[in-house]
Order: C-alpha cells, then structure tokens, then sequence
C-alpha cells in the first residue's frame, strides 16, 4: 500500500458519529500508521442565544469538495487514511457537528492534514449554518478569519 | 440550464431551483443580470454581489468564470460550514 494515496471516506449525515469506532476503523489491519489525528467540531451555544443550528448543504457537490480536499490534503502530506463526517440537518448546542480524521506514519502530517482539511472545508465545502435564537432564526455570517485561515496554506505549502 | 440556490439565497427567491433558458449568458455575471430581473426576490437576492458566490456544474467558480455549456449553476452567500 506504500505511496499509494489513501481513499478518503466522507459522509455527510444527520446521525452523530463515535470518533473512537472511526478511528479505530481508519486503522483497522494497517500496522504502520503511527498517528491519528482527529479533530471534532461542536455547536457552539455562543453567548447563550443559539437554541439550535440548522445545517443546509448542497447534495453532490458537497461530496465532490470535500473529496477534492481531502485528495489535496493526499498530495500535500504522507498519509493513509483520510476519514471526515460532516452533519446536517437540525442539531443542538454541544452536538457533534463535523469530525476529520487523518492517519500518517508520523504526527507532524496527520497534525497538519487534519488542520488543512479543516481550514480548507470551513471555505470551500457548501454548507450554511442558520441559528436559531430568541429572536428568530438568522443565516450564520461567513468569518474573515476562516479565509485567512484558509489563504495560510496557499502561500506556505508543506 | 438548471439554477440553483441555498441558505438566505434560496429563501428571497421562493425557490431552490428553477430551469432558465439563458442562451446570451457568457458568464455567471450575465445570468445574474438576467435572474435579476425575474422578481423583486431575485433581484434581492442579488442586491449585494460581495456576498453572491457561485458554482458551476458543482465546481466553485468566480462571476467571471465562462459558462461554456453548464448545465448547473448554483448560487449562494458565502459558506459557513465546519
């Protein structure tokens, strides 16, 4: 399996997801990973307002940007195995929301490829978060701070 | 062509998709003129184009990018997934 790129797994699903069973199932017969590095996003209740988010996504080409990610994220850094899960629908403050996972040899490419992947899906994978508040409900403003997380990694390549 | 919008996109315009028949569109900037003048809700929807981004057949793309026989092109607001 040596310099083969791993096949990403992306799910995109309303049911929550355990991060101990998919990492484990990342892993499963291989013996020469040497790290799993996961990251877990949660609904943040931000200042007590936000009762629930509702997440919209664009079926097809969700899959398709977040494949093309995660073949990215492939060619930048050794890895052997790329798994993320991002959910939609209705879900509550302290809900998982999005989990990637990325397997490598060693820390420092599965660190850094679960970060990318990350910077890269909050800019460039179709989802919209809509709050609801006491107020109502209101479409989630995209941050700057996110693209220039993003713009990171085009001008410092690994 | 298939049209479509999300998130607050979709909700001024009433629709999520619709088919246009937009032969004269060279870009997506071109359709949008065109969109524009559809509805008062298209026309809110593309009132303010710094928030209007855009995918052409499930690839994202710039209001500049051409067409070219696309037979999907999808509108929204920036994303704000993860």
């Amino acid at each position: 399996m040596d310099g083969s790129a791993p096949q990403p797994e992306i799910s995109i699903q309303t049911e929550d997801f355990d991060i101990a069973a998919e990492s484990r199932r990342l892993t499963a017969g291989k013996t020469d990973i040497g790290a799993v590095a996961s990251f877990t996003g949660l609904v943040r209740g931000s200042d007590e307002t936000t009762r629930a988010m509702k997440l919209e996504h664009y079926p097809g080409m969700t899959e398709r940007a977040l494949s093309a990610i995660a073949a990215e994220a492939s060619s930048r850094w050794p890895l052997q195995g790329i798994r993320i899960i991002h959910r939609v629908g209705r879900l509550l403050p302290g809900e998982q929301i999005v989990l990637v996972l990325t397997a490598s040899r060693h820390r420092a490419a599965a660190f850094e490829a679960a970060h990318f992947i990350m910077d890269y899906l909050k800019t460039r994978a179709p989802f919209w978060k809509r709050e609801e508040t006491p107020e109502g409900a209101r479409w989630v403003d995209a941050r700057d701070s996110d693209d220039h997380a993003a713009a990171r990694w085009e001008t410092d390549p690994a | 062509m298939q049209v479509l919008y999300f998130a607050w996109m979709k909700e001024r315009i009433g629709v999520g998709s619709e088919e246009i028949a937009a032969q004269d569109a060279v870009t997506a900037r071109d359709l949008i003129e065109i969109l524009r003048q559809r509805s008062d809700g298209h026309a809110l929807a593309f009132e303010d184009m710094s928030a209007v981004r855009v995918a052409i057949d499930q690839e994202m793309a710039t209001l500049d990018t051409q067409l070219d026989g696309a037979r999907e092109i999808a509108f929204f607001p920036p994303v704000t997934g993860g």
